[in-house]
């Protein structure tokens, strides 16, 4: 069955292209300027699961050294810790740029009284 | 504009998984992403830096220049929050204000024109209009429990070289504290507590604190952010200076986060005018 084999050797990736998916869908049909942040939310931790699932080895531990190990160190033994470093920041960032776009709500808010889009999009031709 | 989408998301999501087949398999060990780079990262980390959180090496040693622009870039969306909420000028005008007299626990509405008790009185405190302030459990729980949330995160930036942790972790619980407290009392006492002038300076002079170890090193004649040159200053050798570095670059690193973290907070929650919020 190399088939099946397949499909659960890379069951990482069919989740992550499921809700990379999930989230530009959400981005690109909802109206409301929230529903589009929350979707771009789903988008970025769909990245995030991706660089982490691409860390992972089989029988490999957390990339903090053992104590036992601290003479000669085998890299198959530790998890990839690059992938880790980037979407540690990554998540941080993700946070602040989750606050700019939630201030440019409000200030959209501010301005059109409504959060849909084609409602802002009538206000601006009548004007 | 729906059909149009769905289309596109299914269409585009065919091919990527058509084209599945170059990824690697699951927890594959000889994987593109782990044979080149890693391990080195992996083999070199103790032995450069004294440092068995081999996450916490790379980020502030190996790739700090990636961290010390990230941390500016949550400098930046900090600015940017105040820049385009903050509004100048007293934020007590209009509308109802509401006070608790303190001695008698009795709630007073002033409208518009009435006279407001002074900042400093100790009789009346201010409340928010949309807040009822008085829940004892909550506050009661809040309150012992912030203390410990902000021991245990120095302990997660101070013990970052050894165990999961570092200066971004920190930074998040500690900003977290503070915004536990406004949530649990008001945004008033959090800003009585931490003003927005401090968080803005935390902000920056964390920035400062790693963008000027690097500048150091560059003074010193090495290159940016090459940390074995402070191993006079440090007081140790090569590969502890890198160590105590690292040490020094989180410490910054948290300051920043955590600071914009409430920065970001403070202006979201009250729409700029850091008056009334939750």
């Amino acid at each position: 069955m190399d088939a099946v084999a397949y499909f659960v050797g890379k069951y990482n990736y069919w989740g992550c292209i499921f809700l990379f998916f999930l989230g530009m869908y959400a981005m690109i049909s909802k109206t409301n300027l929230v529903k589009k942040i929350i979707g771009l939310f789903i988008f970025q931790t769909s990245i995030i699961l991706f660089f982490i699932s691409a860390s992972f080895k089989h029988d490999a531990t957390l990339p903090i050294l053992m104590e036992e190990s601290k003479g000669a160190i085998d890299p198959v033994m530790y998890l990839n810790p690059l992938p880790h470093v980037l979407m540690l920041t990554a998540i941080v960032v993700a946070v602040a740029t989750l606050g700019v776009a939630l201030t440019l709500t409000v200030k959209v808010y501010r301005i059109y009284g409504t959060l849909e889009e084609d409602e802002i999009n009538r206000v601006i031709q009548s004007h | 504009m729906k059909k149009l989408a769905l289309i596109l998301c299914v269409f585009a999501g065919g091919i990527l998984l058509i084209n599945a087949h170059y990824l690697p398999m699951w927890g594959d060990p000889e994987s593109p992403a782990s044979a080149h780079l890693s391990p080195f990262f992996i083999e070199n980390a103790y032995a450069h830096t004294n440092a068995p959180n081999m996450v916490a090496v790379v980020l502030a040693d190996y790739r700090s220049y990636d961290t010390m622009f990230e941390a500016a870039v949550v400098l930046a969306a900090g600015l940017a929050c105040f820049f385009l909420l903050r509004s100048r000028g007293k934020g007590r005008k209009g509308g109802p204000h509401y006070y608790r007299h303190i001695p008698t626990g009795a709630t007073i509405r002033i409208d518009e024109k009435g006279k407001l008790p002074r900042e400093d009185s100790k009789a009346f405190r201010p409340i928010d209009a949309l807040w009822t302030p008085y829940d004892p459990i909550i506050r009661t729980t809040c309150r012992c429990l912030i203390p410990f949330l902000q021991i245990y995160s120095l302990y997660v930036l101070a013990h970052g070289h050894y165990s999961p942790g570092g200066g971004f972790q920190a930074g998040v619980v500690l900003g977290a504290t503070i915004i536990l407290l406004a949530i649990s009392h008001n945004l008033k006492t959090s800003i009585q507590r931490m003003s927005e002038r401090t968080a803005a300076l935390w902000s920056i002079i964390g920035v400062a604190i790693f963008a000027g170890t690097g500048l150091i090193c560059l003074l010193l004649g090495m290159d940016y952010l090459n940390y074995e040159i402070l191993a006079p200053f440090l007081l140790s050798d090569a590969v502890m200076a890198r160590s105590h570095s690292i040490l020094i670059v989180e410490i910054g690193v948290t300051m920043a986060v955590m600071a914009v973290m409430v920065w970001i907070y403070y202006n979201l929650s009250s729409a700029g005018q850091q008056d009334e919020g939750l």
